[in-house]
C-alpha cells in the first residue's frame, strides 16, 4: 500500500527513526529540546505519524492480472458428490493414525475409484477443491492421471502458480503448450522439429493413437537423424496400434546402430505373427522342438542352438546370457518366444495346444519350453494358448502343468475375457484358497464377476472358521473392499457376528474377523452410495 | 422454514471438529454402516446408535439448534471420548447433512429426550443464577475498592513501562536488536504482575519486531510509539471522552461486559476461525447482520487442546440478539437470545472497493488508534500474483490491496485463487496496515461461501 506520500512527512518520519534509532543522548529529534524529555517528545511525534500514516494507506497499484482459466465445460459435480470428494480428501495420510485394523472404511483407497467414476460421467471439479486434490495427486503418483483429469483445465492454470503442483504440467497432456490437432498440419511438424523431447514424445503417442500410419511416417521422416536413446522411446509408442502395415519400418529398424532399437524392433516384427522375422524364428525354433515317437509314450525333444549367429542377433536374439544361465538355453527361450505359436500344432503332428502342452519333455527341459511358451502367449495374446498353459484352476496349485508361476498365470489371463479370467481364479480360489490368489485378483476386472465374489468371500469365512487371524489375508482383504460388487454386501451380514472360537484358533481371532468383516460390508455400502451420488454414467463421459 | 432446509453442509459439520484426527474419524463413520435407530426432529435434535467394538451400541445426539444456550450445538454421546465433539457426534452430523434417507425425519427416543430435557433443566438454573446473585446481596462499595486499587497497580506499572520506554529511546534502538528478548520478557511479566495483560501482549510483541527483517526499527518505533500512546491515554483517561475511555481500558486489559442494548438480525456467519496459544485457543467468529449492515465479533475461548464451545460454521445465520461491548470502534459482541436455530443461507454481504476498504481502516483509527485491522466485504477483486506476493486487484480500475504475510502462509490463498481462476470474486476479510486477509469468499454467479481459513 502507499502512504499519503508528501515528502515532507515522509522525511520528518525518517528524521524520527533515525533519532530512535541512534538514541536522543546522541541525536535530538526534529522539533525536540535537547535533555530529559527528549523521548517522550520523539514518542509524542512518532505516535502522531504512526497513526497519520495509517489512517492515510491507499491501495496500491494493481500487478498485470493473471489470464483468466480457460472454460471448463463440463456440469458441475452434484452436491451430495462435492461434499463426498470433501470428505474423501480429507482423509489424507498422516491425518490420523494408519493401520488396517478398525472397521471404518479406509477412505483414501476408495478415491482412485471414486475418480474413475467421476471422470467416466464426465463432471467438472469444484473449484476450492482443487487445491487438495492436487496436493493428493503430488503425493500419490497412481492417482495422477485420473485427478488431473477430473481437476481439469483450471488445475493446469492453478499449478503454474504454484511450483509444488509443477508436476501437473508434466503430467497432463496439454499441459504445456496444448498438442495440435488433426487439421493443424504445419503446428504439428513444427512441434515435432522444434519441440522438447517430452512434447514430442507425447505428439507422437496423440497421433499414433488417432492415425498409425501418419505416426509412422511422422517418426520415419526424421529417424536418422534422431539420437539413440529418442529413437528407442519413439519406436516404444509404435505398441499402440501395432500392425502388419509397420513392418517394413521395423524390419529397417533391425539393422539400427543402437542394440536397444535393434532389440525392441524384432520384439515388435514377433508380435506381428505373420511378419518375415516371425517367420524367420518359426524356422529357427522349429529346429529346435521335436516328438520323440520311439519311447512309450511320445515325448518332446529340445535341441537347443549351438550358436547365435549374426543373422540371429540381427532379429533381436541377445548373444550374451545373463550370469547364471546356460548360453544355449538362453538363445533357444529367445528363439521360442518370438516364434509364432500357430508354428507348433503343424510343426508337432496336428496337435491342439492342450495336447501339446500336456506332453511329456525329455531331458529336464520342460520348464524352460514352457516358461518361453507362456512368454509367447502374452506377447501374440494368444487366448488358446494361454488356456492350455494355465490349465484347470483345480490342478495342484503351485506346481502346476510346466511349473507356471503365479506372475506368469497372471500375465496369462490377461489374455482371456474377463468373464472366462474371473471363472478361473474363482476356481483356484476354491481349490487352493486365497493364499496365493493376490496376483491373480490382481488382473481380473472390476467390480469383480459374481462367481469370483463368492469364491472370494466364502475363501474369507473357511479362513475364519479355521480359526486363522484376518491380518494374514489384509492384502485379499483390501482388494474385496475395492473390487467386491456392492451388491454382495448383504451377503456379508451373516459373517459380522463374532463367532464361537474353535479350540486351535488364534486368540482374539472371531472379534477380529467381525470387525474386519464389518469394515468389509461398510465399505461396500459406502461404495455403493457414492456410486448413487454421482448419478448413472453418461453416453458421453469416458468409458470406465 | 422446513425441517430439510435446516440440514448443513458437510463442511460446516466438518468445522467443529476439534482437531484434524477427529475430522478424519468422523468422516469415516459418515457411512450408514455402523448406524441405526438415527432421526432428527423438527426442533433441531438428531440422534442414532452407534456400533462400536463392543457390544452395546453408543447412544449419540446432538441438539444442532440449542435454542436455550445460544451457543451452537451441543452434544452427548456413551463412549468414553474425551474429544469434544466426539466422532460419533460428527459422523452422525456428516450423516444427517447428507439428506433425508440416512436420518429421517421422526420422534427422538426417550433416552435422547430425557437428555435434552435434563440439560435445559440445567441451563434454566444456571441462567436463573446470575440474575438472582445480581438482586442479592452485592457490596457496591467493596466493588469499587476493589476496581480502584486494580487501576492504582495499573497505573503503577504503566509508569515503569514508561520509563522503560524512555530509556530504550534515550540510549536508541539499535541497542534493542542485541538486547535480545529476556529484556521484553522480563517487562511483559511485570505487566502481568499489574494486572494489565493487554499491555503484556503488546510488550511481548515488541521483543520479536527486531528479527522481523528489513525494516524493523520502523515497525518497532511504531509500536513504542502507540504503546506509549496507550500509557499516555490510560493516565489521562478522565479527561477522554467516555467511549474513547472504555477503548483505553480494553486495551490495557481490563475486563468489560457487553452492556449495550440488545440488537435483533439476521446474522450472517462470515468467518470463524482459530488462534491456537499453548494456553488458551481464541476463536474469532465474524457475522453480519443483513438488515442492521452491522459486523459484529464473537470471540470464544477453549483451554489448551480443545476446541472453543461456540461453534458457528461459515454460511449459516442466525435469528438473534447481539450485544455490542463498550469502547469506540470496537466489534466485540455477546450472542444474546437466539430465536431461530442457525440455517444455511444463500445471503452474502455488500462489497467495496479496495480504495474504499482502505479509507473504512483509516476511519476506524479515528476512534481506536491502536485498531490493526477492520472486517470488510471486497466486492470485485481478482487475486493476483505480485513476485513473491500476492494482492487482491479492483476488477475495475488499477488498485489493489496486498496480501498479508499471514495470508501468503495459509492454504486458503490457494482455495482463493483456484475459486477465482482469474475471475472477479467477492472477499471478506480483515483490512489493516499490514495488507488484507482474507478469510471468506463467493465465487462470481451461484456458489456456496468457501472458507480460507
Amino acid at each position: 500500500m502507499n502512504t499519503s506520500s508528501e515528502l515532507s512527512t515522509s522525511s520528518a518520519w525518517d528524521e524520527l527513526i533515525t533519532a530512535a534509532l541512534l538514541g536522543t543522548d546522541r541525536r535530538t529529534p526534529p522539533g525536540a529540546a535537547p535533555g530529559r524529555d527528549a523521548p517522550t517528545a520523539l514518542l509524542d511525534a512518532a505516535a502522531a505519524q504512526t497513526v497519520r500514516r495509517r489512517a492515510g494507506l491507499r491501495p496500491g497499484h494493481a500487478a498485470p492480472r493473471p489470464e483468466p482459466a480457460a472454460e471448463d465445460p463440463r456440469p458441475p459435480l452434484p452436491g451430495a458428490a462435492a461434499r463426498r470428494l470433501a470428505l474423501l480428501l480429507a482423509d489424507r495420510p498422516g491425518a490420523g493414525p494408519g493401520g488396517r485394523r478398525g472397521a471404518s472404511p479406509d477412505l483414501m483407497e476408495l478415491l482412485p475409484q471414486w475418480l474413475t467414476a467421476v471422470n467416466a460421467r464426465g463432471f467438472a471439479a469444484p473449484a476450492e477443491s482443487l487445491p487438495a486434490l492436487l496436493d493428493a495427486a503430488r503425493a500419490r503418483t497412481d492417482l495422477r492421471p485420473a485427478a488431473l483429469e477430473f481437476a481439469g483445465p483450471r488445475a493446469l492454470w492453478l499449478a503454474r502458480l504454484n511450483p509444488d503442483w509443477r508436476f501437473a504440467l508434466r503430467a497432463a497432456p496439454g499441459g504445456g503448450p496444448a498438442l495440435p490437432g488433426p487439421a493443424e498440419a504445419e503446428r504439428t511438424g513444427r512441434l515435432w522439429q522444434e519441440g522438447l523431447f517430452a512434447e514430442r514424445v507425447a505428439l507422437l503417442a496423440s497421433i499414433r493413437s488417432r492415425d498409425p500410419d501418419a505416426a509412422r511416417e511422422l517418426l520415419a521422416a526424421t529417424w536418422s537423424t534422431e539420437r539413440a536413446e529418442d529413437r528407442l522411446m519413439f519406436l516404444d509408442s509404435l505398441r499402440t496400434g501395432l500392425a502388419p502395415r509397420d513392418e517394413p519400418f521395423l524390419e529397417q529398424a533391425l539393422a539400427d546402430r543402437s542394440r536397444n532399437v535393434r532389440a525392441t524392433a524384432a520384439e515388435l516384427l514377433s508380435a506381428l505373427p505373420g511378419s518375415a522375422l516371425a517367420a524367420r524364428m518359426a524356422v529357427r525354433a522349429g529346429a529346435c522342438v521335436a516328438v520323440d515317437h520311439t519311447r512309450d509314450t511320445p515325448t518332446l525333444l529340445v535341441e537347443a542352438p549351438h550358436e547365435c549367429d549374426t543373422a540371429m542377433e540381427r532379429d533381436g536374439v541377445s548373444p550374451h546370457a545373463p550370469p547364471g544361465r546356460g548360453e544355449r538355453s538362453w538363445w533357444f527361450g529367445q528363439l521360442l518366444e518370438a516364434a509364432p505359436l500357430a508354428t507348433w500344432p503343424a510343426r508337432l503332428g496336428g496337435r491342439t495346444p492342450q495336447q501339446i502342452v500336456a506332453l511329456p519333455v525329455a531331458d529336464d527341459w520342460l520348464s524352460e519350453l514352457h516358461a518361453a511358451w507362456c512368454r509367447a502367449a502374452v506377447r501374440q495374446r494368444d487366448a488358446d494358448w494361454s488356456r492350455a498353459l494355465l490349465g484347470a484352476p483345480s490342478s495342484p496349485g503351485a506346481g502346476g502343468p510346466g511349473a507356471v508361476s503365479l506372475a506368469e498365470r497372471a500375465k496369462l489371463l490377461g489374455t482371456l475375457p474377463p468373464s472366462e479370467r474371473a471363472a478361473w481364479v474363482a476356481g483356484f480360489i476354491a481349490a487352493h484358497g486365497l493364499s496365493e490368489a493376490f496376483q491373480l485378483l490382481g488382473v481380473c476386472s472390476v467390480p469383480w464377476a459374481a462367481p469370483l465374489g463368492r469364491a472370494v468371500v466364502d475363501a474369507l469365512n473357511i479362513a475364519r472358521d479355521a480359526g486363522s487371524y484376518p491380518w494374514s489375508f489384509s492384502g485379499v482383504m483390501g482388494l474385496a473392499e475395492r473390487c467386491l460388487d456392492p451388491a454382495e454386501a448383504s451377503r456379508l451380514d451373516a459373517l459380522l457376528a463374532v463367532p464361537d472360537e474353535p479350540e486351535d484358533a488364534s486368540p482374539g481371532a472371531g472379534g477380529y474377523w467381525a470387525e474386519a468383516f464389518q469394515r468389509l460390508g461398510r465399505t461396500l455400502r459406502l461404495r455403493a452410495l457414492m456410486a448413487e451420488e454421482l448419478g448413472p454414467p453418461t453416453p458421453g463421459g469416458r468409458g470406465a | 422454514m422446513t425441517e430439510q432446509g435446516v440440514r448443513w453442509t458437510a463442511d460446516q459439520v466438518l468445522a467443529l471438529a476439534p482437531d484434524s484426527a477427529s475430522r478424519k474419524a468422523g468422516s469415516k463413520l459418515a457411512a450408514p454402516g455402523p448406524w441405526s435407530g438415527t432421526g432428527s426432529s423438527r426442533e433441531g435434535m438428531v440422534w442414532g446408535l452407534c456400533r462400536g467394538g463392543g457390544g452395546t451400541p453408543y447412544r449419540t445426539a446432538v441438539d444442532v439448534a440449542d435454542g436455550v444456550g445460544g451457543s451452537g450445538p451441543t452434544y452427548t454421546c456413551s463412549c468414553p471420548s474425551r474429544k469434544f465433539p466426539c466422532k460419533h457426534a460428527l459422523g452422525l452430523l456428516l450423516l444427517w447433512s447428507g439428506g433425508e434417507e440416512a436420518v429421517p425425519a421422526g420422534r427422538e427416543p426417550e433416552w435422547a429426550e430425557q437428555w435434552v430435557a435434563s440439560r435445559r433443566r440445567t441451563q434454566e438454573k444456571r441462567e436463573a443464577g446470575p440474575e438472582g446473585s445480581a438482586s442479592g446481596p452485592v457490596d457496591p462499595e467493596g466493588a469499587r475498592r476493589r476496581a480502584e486499587r486494580r487501576a492504582e497497580r495499573i497505573t503503577g506499572g504503566v509508569t515503569e513501562l514508561e520509563e522503560r520506554l524512555a530509556d530504550l529511546l534515550r540510549s536508541g534502538l539499535a541497542g534493542a536488536e542485541q538486547a535480545g528478548y529476556g529484556l521484553w520478557e522480563e517487562t511483559a511479566a511485570r505487566m502481568v504482575d499489574a494486572q494489565a495483560p493487554g499491555l503484556a501482549a503488546r510488550v511481548r510483541d515488541l521483543g520479536a519486531i527486531p528479527a522481523t527483517g528489513p525494516g524493523w526499527p520502523a515497525r518497532l518505533l511504531e509500536e513504542c510509539a502507540l504503546l506509549h500512546l496507550l500509557v499516555r491515554g490510560w493516565l489521562h483517561r478522565e479527561r477522554l471522552p467516555a467511549d474513547l475511555a472504555a477503548t483505553v481500558r480494553t486495551r490495557v486489559g481490563l475486563p468489560s461486559s457487553a452492556d449495550g442494548p440488545p440488537v435483533r438480525d439476521q446474522w450472517l456467519v462470515l468467518a470463524q476461525y482459530d488462534t491456537p496459544d499453548p494456553k488458551l485457543t481464541t476463536r474469532r467468529i465474524w457475522l453480519y447482520g443483513a438488515t442492521t449492515g452491522r459486523t459484529a465479533l464473537l470471540l470464544s475461548y477453549g483451554a489448551a487442546g480443545r476446541a472453543p464451545e461456540l461453534t458457528l460454521p461459515v454460511g449459516l445465520a442466525l435469528d438473534a440478539e447481539l450485544s455490542a461491548y463498550p469502547g469506540a470502534g470496537q466489534q466485540r459482541a455477546a450472542l444474546g437470545e437466539q430465536f431461530d436455530p442457525p440455517a444455511p443461507t444463500g445471503a452474502r454481504p455488500p462489497g467495496v472497493s479496495t480504495r474504499e476498504a482502505a479509507a473504512r481502516y483509516g476511519e476506524a483509527l479515528r476512534l481506536d488508534p491502536w485498531q490493526e485491522s477492520v472486517p470488510v466485504t471486497l466486492a470485485d477483486v481478482v487475486p493476483t500474483p505480485d513476485g513473491d506476493s500476492w494482492q487482491l486487484a479492483d476488477a475495475q480500475g488499477g488498485t489493489a490491496l496486498p496480501l498479508t504475510s499471514t495470508a501468503l502462509l495459509r492454504p486458503g490463498l490457494w482455495r482463493l485463487a483456484a475459486l477465482s481462476g482469474g475471475a472477479p470474486v467477492r472477499v471478506f476479510g480483515e483490512c489493516g496496515h499490514r495488507g488484507f486477509t482474507p478469510l471468506t469468499a463467493w465465487p462470481t454467479g451461484p456458489g456456496e461461501a468457501v472458507r480460507l481459513c
